[in-house]
Protein backbone atom coordinates (compact mmCIF):
# COMPACT_ATOMS: atom_id res chain seq x y z
CA UNK A 1 0.00 0.00 0.00
CA UNK A 2 1.62 3.40 -0.79
CA UNK A 3 2.05 5.33 2.15
CA UNK A 4 1.72 9.29 2.18
CA UNK A 5 3.52 11.52 5.11
CA UNK A 6 1.82 14.44 5.83
CA UNK A 7 5.00 15.71 7.80
CA UNK A 8 3.61 16.96 11.27
CA UNK A 9 6.05 19.47 12.38
CA UNK A 10 2.99 21.61 14.67
CA UNK A 11 2.74 24.61 12.19
CA UNK A 12 0.43 23.00 9.34
CA UNK A 13 -2.87 23.24 8.46
CA UNK A 14 -2.93 19.36 8.93
CA UNK A 15 -6.65 18.72 9.53
CA UNK A 16 -7.84 19.71 5.95
CA UNK A 17 -4.66 18.73 4.56
CA UNK A 18 -5.14 14.92 5.55
CA UNK A 19 -8.87 15.30 5.30
CA UNK A 20 -8.76 16.08 1.59
CA UNK A 21 -6.08 13.44 1.05
CA UNK A 22 -8.78 10.87 2.44
CA UNK A 23 -11.43 11.98 0.86
CA UNK A 24 -9.28 11.48 -2.38
CA UNK A 25 -7.39 8.15 -1.59
CA UNK A 26 -8.16 5.05 -2.84
CA UNK A 27 -5.73 2.26 -1.43
CA UNK A 28 -3.54 4.88 -0.31
CA UNK A 29 -2.80 5.42 3.66
CA UNK A 30 -2.70 8.85 4.81
CA UNK A 31 -0.11 9.12 7.63
CA UNK A 32 0.28 12.34 9.79
CA UNK A 33 3.45 12.06 11.57
CA UNK A 34 6.76 13.50 12.63
CA UNK A 35 8.40 10.63 13.71
CA UNK A 36 11.57 10.29 11.30
CA UNK A 37 11.16 6.11 11.18
CA UNK A 38 7.63 6.73 9.77
CA UNK A 39 8.68 9.56 7.46
CA UNK A 40 11.67 7.13 6.34
CA UNK A 41 9.07 4.48 5.18
CA UNK A 42 6.91 6.63 3.07
CA UNK A 43 6.14 6.78 -0.64
CA UNK A 44 5.03 10.20 -0.65
CA UNK A 45 5.81 13.26 1.05
CA UNK A 46 3.31 16.42 1.44
CA UNK A 47 4.92 19.28 3.01
CA UNK A 48 2.30 21.91 4.88
CA UNK A 49 2.43 24.46 6.48
CA UNK A 50 0.65 27.80 7.98
CA UNK A 51 1.88 30.94 9.67
CA UNK A 52 4.97 32.80 10.26
CA UNK A 53 8.11 31.17 8.15
CA UNK A 54 10.41 31.49 10.93
CA UNK A 55 7.78 29.79 13.22
CA UNK A 56 8.06 27.27 10.98
CA UNK A 57 11.28 26.77 10.15
CA UNK A 58 12.89 26.63 13.98
CA UNK A 59 9.72 24.03 14.76
CA UNK A 60 10.87 22.10 11.71
CA UNK A 61 13.17 20.05 14.20
CA UNK A 62 17.12 19.01 12.70
CA UNK A 63 15.75 15.13 12.59
CA UNK A 64 12.84 15.94 10.58
CA UNK A 65 14.48 17.98 8.46
CA UNK A 66 17.58 15.58 7.51
CA UNK A 67 15.11 12.76 7.21
CA UNK A 68 12.44 14.97 4.69
CA UNK A 69 15.56 16.95 2.60
CA UNK A 70 16.24 12.84 2.26
CA UNK A 71 13.40 12.03 0.87
CA UNK A 72 12.36 14.81 -1.06
CA UNK A 73 15.40 13.87 -3.08
CA UNK A 74 13.87 11.42 -5.04
CA UNK A 75 10.18 10.66 -3.62
CA UNK A 76 7.46 12.80 -4.80
CA UNK A 77 6.62 15.63 -2.94
CA UNK A 78 3.71 18.50 -2.31
CA UNK A 79 4.50 21.27 -0.32
CA UNK A 80 1.77 23.76 0.44
CA UNK A 81 1.94 27.58 1.09
CA UNK A 82 4.78 28.65 3.74
CA UNK A 83 6.04 24.38 2.97
CA UNK A 84 6.40 25.63 -0.36
CA UNK A 85 8.46 29.14 0.76
CA UNK A 86 10.21 27.03 3.21
CA UNK A 87 11.65 24.80 0.01
CA UNK A 88 13.33 28.05 -1.46
CA UNK A 89 16.56 29.96 -1.15
CA UNK A 90 15.05 32.14 1.56
CA UNK A 91 12.49 34.74 2.56
CA UNK A 92 12.28 38.29 3.66
CA UNK A 93 9.63 37.41 6.08
CA UNK A 94 10.68 38.22 9.69
CA UNK A 95 13.33 39.98 9.15
CA UNK A 96 14.81 37.65 6.41
CA UNK A 97 15.35 34.22 6.60
CA UNK A 98 17.24 31.35 4.89
CA UNK A 99 15.10 28.87 3.44
CA UNK A 100 16.14 24.70 2.70
CA UNK A 101 17.08 26.01 -1.09
CA UNK A 102 16.09 23.08 -2.81
CA UNK A 103 13.56 25.35 -5.31
CA UNK A 104 14.96 28.69 -7.05
CA UNK A 105 13.59 31.78 -6.21
CA UNK A 106 13.61 33.80 -3.09
CA UNK A 107 10.36 35.09 -0.87
CA UNK A 108 10.06 38.88 -0.99
CA UNK A 109 7.00 40.67 0.06
CA UNK A 110 3.90 41.21 -2.06
CA UNK A 111 4.71 44.51 -3.61
CA UNK A 112 1.93 47.04 -3.06
CA UNK A 113 -0.43 48.84 -5.24
CA UNK A 114 -3.22 50.68 -5.07
CA UNK A 115 -5.95 48.60 -6.30
CA UNK A 116 -4.79 45.31 -3.95
CA UNK A 117 -4.99 44.47 -0.36
CA UNK A 118 -2.39 42.57 1.12
CA UNK A 119 -3.20 39.44 2.43
CA UNK A 120 -3.42 38.06 -0.85
CA UNK A 121 -6.85 36.23 0.57
CA UNK A 122 -9.05 34.78 -1.72
CA UNK A 123 -9.82 32.85 -4.94
CA UNK A 124 -7.55 33.71 -7.62
CA UNK A 125 -7.01 32.21 -11.67
CA UNK A 126 -3.80 30.43 -11.80
CA UNK A 127 -2.23 30.46 -15.52
CA UNK A 128 -0.39 27.36 -16.23
CA UNK A 129 3.54 28.34 -17.59
CA UNK A 130 3.72 24.19 -18.62
CA UNK A 131 2.06 21.50 -18.47
CA UNK A 132 2.49 19.08 -15.56
CA UNK A 133 0.84 15.72 -14.63
CA UNK A 134 -0.92 17.74 -11.28
CA UNK A 135 -2.40 19.39 -13.83
CA UNK A 136 -4.85 16.66 -15.26
CA UNK A 137 -7.97 17.12 -15.61
CA UNK A 138 -7.46 20.96 -14.12
CA UNK A 139 -8.51 23.73 -16.80
CA UNK A 140 -5.92 26.78 -17.25
CA UNK A 141 -7.42 29.70 -15.33
CA UNK A 142 -9.08 27.71 -12.58
CA UNK A 143 -10.02 29.61 -9.72
CA UNK A 144 -7.97 28.28 -6.50
CA UNK A 145 -7.43 29.93 -2.71
CA UNK A 146 -4.98 31.86 -1.80
CA UNK A 147 -3.87 33.38 1.66
CA UNK A 148 -0.47 34.71 2.18
CA UNK A 149 1.54 38.04 2.21
CA UNK A 150 4.79 37.03 1.05
CA UNK A 151 5.68 36.02 -2.73
CA UNK A 152 7.68 34.29 -4.87
CA UNK A 153 7.92 36.56 -8.16
CA UNK A 154 10.48 35.19 -10.31
CA UNK A 155 12.03 31.56 -10.40
CA UNK A 156 13.50 29.06 -12.99
CA UNK A 157 11.31 26.15 -11.50
CA UNK A 158 8.09 28.14 -12.01
CA UNK A 159 5.12 26.11 -13.66
CA UNK A 160 1.69 28.66 -13.18
CA UNK A 161 1.50 32.12 -12.36
CA UNK A 162 -1.47 34.46 -10.82
CA UNK A 163 -1.95 38.21 -10.93
CA UNK A 164 -2.38 39.94 -7.70
CA UNK A 165 -1.30 43.39 -9.18
CA UNK A 166 2.34 41.69 -9.56
CA UNK A 167 2.38 38.42 -11.33
CA UNK A 168 2.99 36.26 -8.34
CA UNK A 169 4.33 32.30 -9.19
CA UNK A 170 1.36 30.46 -7.70
CA UNK A 171 3.00 26.99 -8.64
CA UNK A 172 6.53 25.28 -9.13
CA UNK A 173 8.06 22.00 -10.09
CA UNK A 174 11.20 20.47 -10.37
CA UNK A 175 11.76 16.85 -11.06
CA UNK A 176 9.61 14.54 -8.04
CA UNK A 177 8.57 18.36 -6.43
CA UNK A 178 5.83 19.81 -6.69
CA UNK A 179 4.84 23.33 -4.77
CA UNK A 180 1.95 25.67 -4.76
CA UNK A 181 1.13 28.34 -2.91
CA UNK A 182 -2.31 28.03 -2.83
CA UNK A 183 -4.19 25.65 -0.88
CA UNK A 184 -5.72 22.61 -2.85
CA UNK A 185 -7.19 21.22 0.30
CA UNK A 186 -9.59 24.82 0.89
CA UNK A 187 -10.09 25.56 -3.53
CA UNK A 188 -13.11 22.66 -3.15
CA UNK A 189 -13.46 20.30 -6.56
CA UNK A 190 -10.64 21.45 -8.27
CA UNK A 191 -8.50 21.71 -5.32
CA UNK A 192 -9.33 17.73 -4.94
CA UNK A 193 -8.78 17.03 -7.94
CA UNK A 194 -4.66 18.11 -7.78
CA UNK A 195 -4.41 16.03 -4.57
CA UNK A 196 -5.78 12.90 -6.78
CA UNK A 197 -3.28 13.79 -9.35
CA UNK A 198 -0.42 13.76 -6.84
CA UNK A 199 -1.62 10.14 -5.71
CA UNK A 200 -2.12 9.16 -9.13
CA UNK A 201 1.59 10.71 -10.16
CA UNK A 202 4.71 8.33 -10.36
CA UNK A 203 7.73 10.28 -10.85
CA UNK B 1 -7.92 40.30 -13.13
CA UNK B 2 -7.33 40.13 -9.31
CA UNK B 3 -8.95 38.08 -6.49
CA UNK B 4 -12.83 36.99 -7.00
CA UNK B 5 -15.06 38.90 -4.83
CA UNK B 6 -16.32 36.47 -2.56
CA UNK B 7 -19.17 35.33 -1.07
CA UNK B 8 -19.40 33.94 2.35
CA UNK B 9 -22.47 31.73 4.51
CA UNK B 10 -22.52 32.82 8.10
CA UNK B 11 -23.54 30.30 10.32
CA UNK B 12 -24.11 31.52 13.81
CA UNK B 13 -23.70 27.73 16.09
CA UNK B 14 -25.87 27.87 19.64
CA UNK B 15 -24.85 24.37 21.49
CA UNK B 16 -24.62 22.90 17.81
CA UNK B 17 -26.91 23.75 15.97
CA UNK B 18 -27.36 27.05 13.87
CA UNK B 19 -29.58 29.52 15.00
CA UNK B 20 -31.04 32.68 13.49
CA UNK B 21 -32.33 35.91 15.07
CA UNK B 22 -32.72 39.57 15.00
CA UNK B 23 -30.55 41.16 17.46
CA UNK B 24 -30.01 38.11 19.41
CA UNK B 25 -33.65 37.73 20.01
CA UNK B 26 -36.10 35.42 18.44
CA UNK B 27 -33.91 32.68 18.21
CA UNK B 28 -35.12 29.99 15.41
CA UNK B 29 -33.44 27.02 14.64
CA UNK B 30 -32.06 26.57 11.29
CA UNK B 31 -30.73 23.04 11.37
CA UNK B 32 -27.30 21.01 11.42
CA UNK B 33 -23.99 23.26 10.58
CA UNK B 34 -22.46 20.67 8.67
CA UNK B 35 -25.96 19.90 6.81
CA UNK B 36 -25.92 23.62 6.17
CA UNK B 37 -22.12 24.19 5.58
CA UNK B 38 -22.36 21.16 2.86
CA UNK B 39 -25.40 22.58 1.48
CA UNK B 40 -23.56 25.87 0.95
CA UNK B 41 -20.80 24.46 -0.31
CA UNK B 42 -22.82 22.39 -3.03
CA UNK B 43 -24.07 25.69 -3.77
CA UNK B 44 -20.59 27.60 -4.73
CA UNK B 45 -19.77 29.77 -1.27
CA UNK B 46 -16.20 30.57 -1.56
CA UNK B 47 -15.93 30.68 2.03
CA UNK B 48 -17.83 29.84 5.66
CA UNK B 49 -17.85 31.65 8.61
CA UNK B 50 -19.14 29.94 12.28
CA UNK B 51 -19.80 32.41 15.17
CA UNK B 52 -20.45 30.20 18.42
CA UNK B 53 -22.90 32.44 19.92
CA UNK B 54 -22.63 31.56 23.12
CA UNK B 55 -19.21 30.90 23.58
CA UNK B 56 -19.34 29.68 27.10
CA UNK B 57 -16.63 26.63 28.30
CA UNK B 58 -19.25 24.54 28.84
CA UNK B 59 -19.95 24.39 24.91
CA UNK B 60 -16.82 24.54 23.70
CA UNK B 61 -16.06 21.43 22.97
CA UNK B 62 -19.46 21.17 21.06
CA UNK B 63 -17.71 23.57 18.99
CA UNK B 64 -14.11 21.65 18.12
CA UNK B 65 -16.65 19.00 17.38
CA UNK B 66 -18.74 20.73 15.01
CA UNK B 67 -15.49 22.57 13.44
CA UNK B 68 -13.95 19.22 12.77
CA UNK B 69 -16.93 17.71 11.51
CA UNK B 70 -17.14 21.04 9.34
CA UNK B 71 -13.61 20.94 7.79
CA UNK B 72 -13.40 17.00 7.14
CA UNK B 73 -16.16 17.53 5.09
CA UNK B 74 -16.09 20.99 3.65
CA UNK B 75 -13.22 21.63 1.68
CA UNK B 76 -13.28 25.29 1.39
CA UNK B 77 -11.59 27.87 3.78
CA UNK B 78 -13.60 27.98 7.53
CA UNK B 79 -13.54 31.01 9.80
CA UNK B 80 -14.67 30.34 13.21
CA UNK B 81 -15.20 33.16 15.99
CA UNK B 82 -17.35 33.77 19.13
CA UNK B 83 -15.52 33.98 22.56
CA UNK B 84 -11.93 33.28 21.36
CA UNK B 85 -9.77 34.84 23.94
CA UNK B 86 -6.31 33.18 24.40
CA UNK B 87 -3.79 31.65 22.06
CA UNK B 88 -4.55 28.39 23.15
CA UNK B 89 -8.30 28.80 21.88
CA UNK B 90 -6.42 29.75 18.57
CA UNK B 91 -4.65 26.85 18.82
CA UNK B 92 -7.32 24.73 19.36
CA UNK B 93 -9.65 25.90 16.88
CA UNK B 94 -7.07 25.65 13.97
CA UNK B 95 -5.83 22.08 15.12
CA UNK B 96 -9.73 21.21 14.86
CA UNK B 97 -9.94 22.24 10.96
CA UNK B 98 -10.82 26.04 11.41
CA UNK B 99 -8.30 28.02 8.81
CA UNK B 100 -8.75 31.33 10.47
CA UNK B 101 -10.02 32.72 13.73
CA UNK B 102 -12.39 35.85 14.19
CA UNK B 103 -11.24 38.12 17.01
CA UNK B 104 -14.18 40.24 18.94
CA UNK B 105 -14.38 41.46 22.50
CA UNK B 106 -10.55 40.34 23.01
CA UNK B 107 -8.80 42.42 20.80
CA UNK B 108 -10.55 45.70 22.04
CA UNK B 109 -9.95 44.74 25.64
CA UNK B 110 -6.69 44.00 24.99
CA UNK B 111 -4.68 45.09 21.04
CA UNK B 112 -1.92 43.48 22.35
CA UNK B 113 -3.45 40.14 22.05
CA UNK B 114 -3.90 40.45 17.76
CA UNK B 115 -0.09 41.02 18.18
CA UNK B 116 0.78 38.09 19.44
CA UNK B 117 -2.04 35.61 17.89
CA UNK B 118 -0.50 37.16 14.30
CA UNK B 119 2.87 37.05 15.53
CA UNK B 120 1.77 33.18 16.55
CA UNK B 121 0.04 31.91 13.56
CA UNK B 122 0.48 34.68 10.81
CA UNK B 123 -1.88 37.89 10.23
CA UNK B 124 -3.59 35.05 7.47
CA UNK B 125 -5.75 33.33 10.30
CA UNK B 126 -5.89 36.43 12.20
CA UNK B 127 -9.64 38.41 11.26
CA UNK B 128 -10.87 40.80 13.84
CA UNK B 129 -14.27 41.67 13.98
CA UNK B 130 -15.35 45.09 14.08
CA UNK B 131 -19.29 45.81 15.31
CA UNK B 132 -19.42 49.34 14.46
CA UNK B 133 -22.58 52.10 15.32
CA UNK B 134 -23.26 55.25 14.68
CA UNK B 135 -23.02 57.76 16.90
CA UNK B 136 -24.48 60.51 15.31
CA UNK B 137 -27.83 61.01 13.60
CA UNK B 138 -26.23 61.36 10.13
CA UNK B 139 -24.55 58.38 10.28
CA UNK B 140 -21.32 59.53 9.11
CA UNK B 141 -19.03 58.32 12.28
CA UNK B 142 -19.04 55.29 14.04
CA UNK B 143 -18.00 53.70 17.30
CA UNK B 144 -16.51 50.58 18.26
CA UNK B 145 -19.09 48.39 20.18
CA UNK B 146 -19.28 44.82 21.66
CA UNK B 147 -21.42 42.42 23.53
CA UNK B 148 -23.47 42.30 20.45
CA UNK B 149 -23.86 46.60 20.64
CA UNK B 150 -24.64 46.73 24.13
CA UNK B 151 -21.64 47.97 24.93
CA UNK B 152 -20.22 51.05 23.84
CA UNK B 153 -16.34 51.50 24.08
CA UNK B 154 -16.10 55.21 22.14
CA UNK B 155 -13.26 53.99 20.27
CA UNK B 156 -13.59 55.72 16.63
CA UNK B 157 -14.24 53.03 14.16
CA UNK B 158 -11.59 54.23 11.46
CA UNK B 159 -8.78 54.56 14.10
CA UNK B 160 -9.49 50.96 15.36
CA UNK B 161 -9.39 50.05 11.82
CA UNK B 162 -6.01 50.90 11.71
CA UNK B 163 -4.70 49.99 15.15
CA UNK B 164 -5.86 46.36 14.42
CA UNK B 165 -4.22 46.44 11.19
CA UNK B 166 -1.20 47.67 12.46
CA UNK B 167 -0.84 45.20 15.30
CA UNK B 168 -1.07 42.16 12.20
CA UNK B 169 -4.75 41.36 11.34
CA UNK B 170 -5.14 40.01 8.26
CA UNK B 171 -8.58 40.54 7.65
CA UNK B 172 -11.75 42.89 8.89
CA UNK B 173 -15.05 41.61 9.46
CA UNK B 174 -16.95 44.90 9.43
CA UNK B 175 -20.47 44.22 11.11
CA UNK B 176 -23.00 47.59 11.49
CA UNK B 177 -25.07 46.67 14.40
CA UNK B 178 -27.51 49.35 13.25
CA UNK B 179 -28.38 47.50 10.28
CA UNK B 180 -27.74 44.07 11.81
CA UNK B 181 -31.22 42.31 11.23
CA UNK B 182 -32.76 45.13 9.60
CA UNK B 183 -32.83 43.82 6.00
CA UNK B 184 -32.48 46.93 4.70
CA UNK B 185 -28.81 46.48 3.20
CA UNK B 186 -25.42 46.90 4.60
CA UNK B 187 -23.87 50.64 5.76
CA UNK B 188 -21.90 51.31 2.67
CA UNK B 189 -21.38 54.52 3.99
CA UNK B 190 -19.30 52.81 7.00
CA UNK B 191 -17.82 50.68 4.56
CA UNK B 192 -16.99 52.64 2.29
CA UNK B 193 -14.65 54.54 4.72
CA UNK B 194 -12.97 51.40 6.29
CA UNK B 195 -12.59 50.15 3.15
CA UNK B 196 -10.66 53.13 1.90
CA UNK B 197 -8.45 53.64 4.82
CA UNK B 198 -6.71 50.59 5.44
CA UNK B 199 -5.15 48.14 3.21
CA UNK B 200 -6.08 44.66 4.53
CA UNK B 201 -9.58 42.97 2.58
CA UNK B 202 -13.10 44.00 4.48
CA UNK B 203 -15.49 41.55 4.59
CA UNK B 204 -19.24 43.88 4.75
CA UNK B 205 -22.04 42.13 7.43
CA UNK B 206 -25.03 43.60 8.71
CA UNK B 207 -28.24 44.08 7.35
CA UNK B 208 -28.51 41.94 3.53
CA UNK B 209 -32.35 41.39 2.26
CA UNK B 210 -32.09 41.40 -1.20
CA UNK B 211 -28.80 40.10 -3.71
CA UNK B 212 -28.49 43.70 -4.75
CA UNK B 213 -27.47 44.72 -1.16
CA UNK B 214 -24.75 42.01 -1.75
CA UNK B 215 -23.79 43.69 -5.05
CA UNK B 216 -23.86 47.08 -3.36
CA UNK B 217 -21.60 46.04 -0.42
CA UNK B 218 -18.29 45.97 -3.08
CA UNK B 219 -19.55 48.43 -5.47
CA UNK B 220 -20.41 51.17 -3.20
CA UNK B 221 -18.87 49.91 -0.20
CA UNK B 222 -15.53 48.35 -1.52
CA UNK B 223 -15.84 45.48 0.34
CA UNK B 224 -13.68 42.38 -1.03
CA UNK B 225 -16.22 40.06 0.37
CA UNK B 226 -19.79 39.81 1.45
CA UNK B 227 -21.55 38.14 4.24
CA UNK B 228 -24.72 36.85 4.83
CA UNK B 229 -26.68 34.69 7.37
CA UNK B 230 -30.47 34.46 7.40
CA UNK B 231 -30.94 35.13 3.18
CA UNK B 232 -29.25 31.80 2.76
CA UNK B 233 -30.23 29.70 5.86
CA UNK B 234 -34.24 29.49 5.41
CA UNK B 235 -33.51 29.38 1.24
CA UNK B 236 -35.27 32.62 0.62
CA UNK B 237 -32.12 33.09 -1.95
CA UNK B 238 -29.33 30.38 -3.03
CA UNK B 239 -25.18 31.53 -3.28
CA UNK B 240 -25.62 30.32 -6.72
CA UNK B 241 -28.32 33.11 -6.97
CA UNK B 242 -26.62 35.65 -5.30
CA UNK B 243 -23.10 34.84 -7.58
CA UNK B 244 -25.70 35.43 -10.77
CA UNK B 245 -26.80 38.18 -9.24
CA UNK B 246 -22.84 40.04 -8.84
CA UNK B 247 -21.77 38.49 -12.17
CA UNK B 248 -24.43 40.40 -14.00
CA UNK B 249 -23.54 43.67 -12.30
CA UNK B 250 -20.01 42.82 -14.08
CA UNK B 251 -17.86 41.70 -10.72
CA UNK B 252 -15.80 39.24 -10.97
CA UNK B 253 -16.66 35.73 -9.06
CA UNK B 254 -15.69 32.40 -8.89
CA UNK B 255 -17.57 30.33 -11.31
Amino acid sequence: MTKIAVIDYGMGNLHSVSKALEEVATTEEIIVTSDPETIKRADKIVLPGVGAIKDCLEAFSDDLRSVTLELIRDKPTLAICVGMQMLLESSEENGGVKCLNVLDGRIVKIPASKDIKIPHMGWNKINFLSDHFLWSNIPNNSFFYFVHSYCCLSSCDAISETTHGANLISALGKDNIFAVQFHPEKSQNLGLQLYKNFLDWSV
Amino acid sequence: MTVAKRIIPCLDVDKGRVVKGVNFVNIQDAGDPVEIAKRYDDQGADELTMLDITASNETRETTYKTVESIAGQVFIPLTVGGGVRTTKDIKRLLRSGADKVSINTAAVNNPDFIKEAADKFGSQCIVVAVDAKATDETFSSWEVVTYGGRERTGINVIEWVNTVKEYGAGEILLTSMDRDGTKEGFDNKLTKSVSSSVSIPIIASGGVGTLQHLVDGIKKGGAEAVLAASIFHFSEFTVQEAKQAMLESGLEVRN
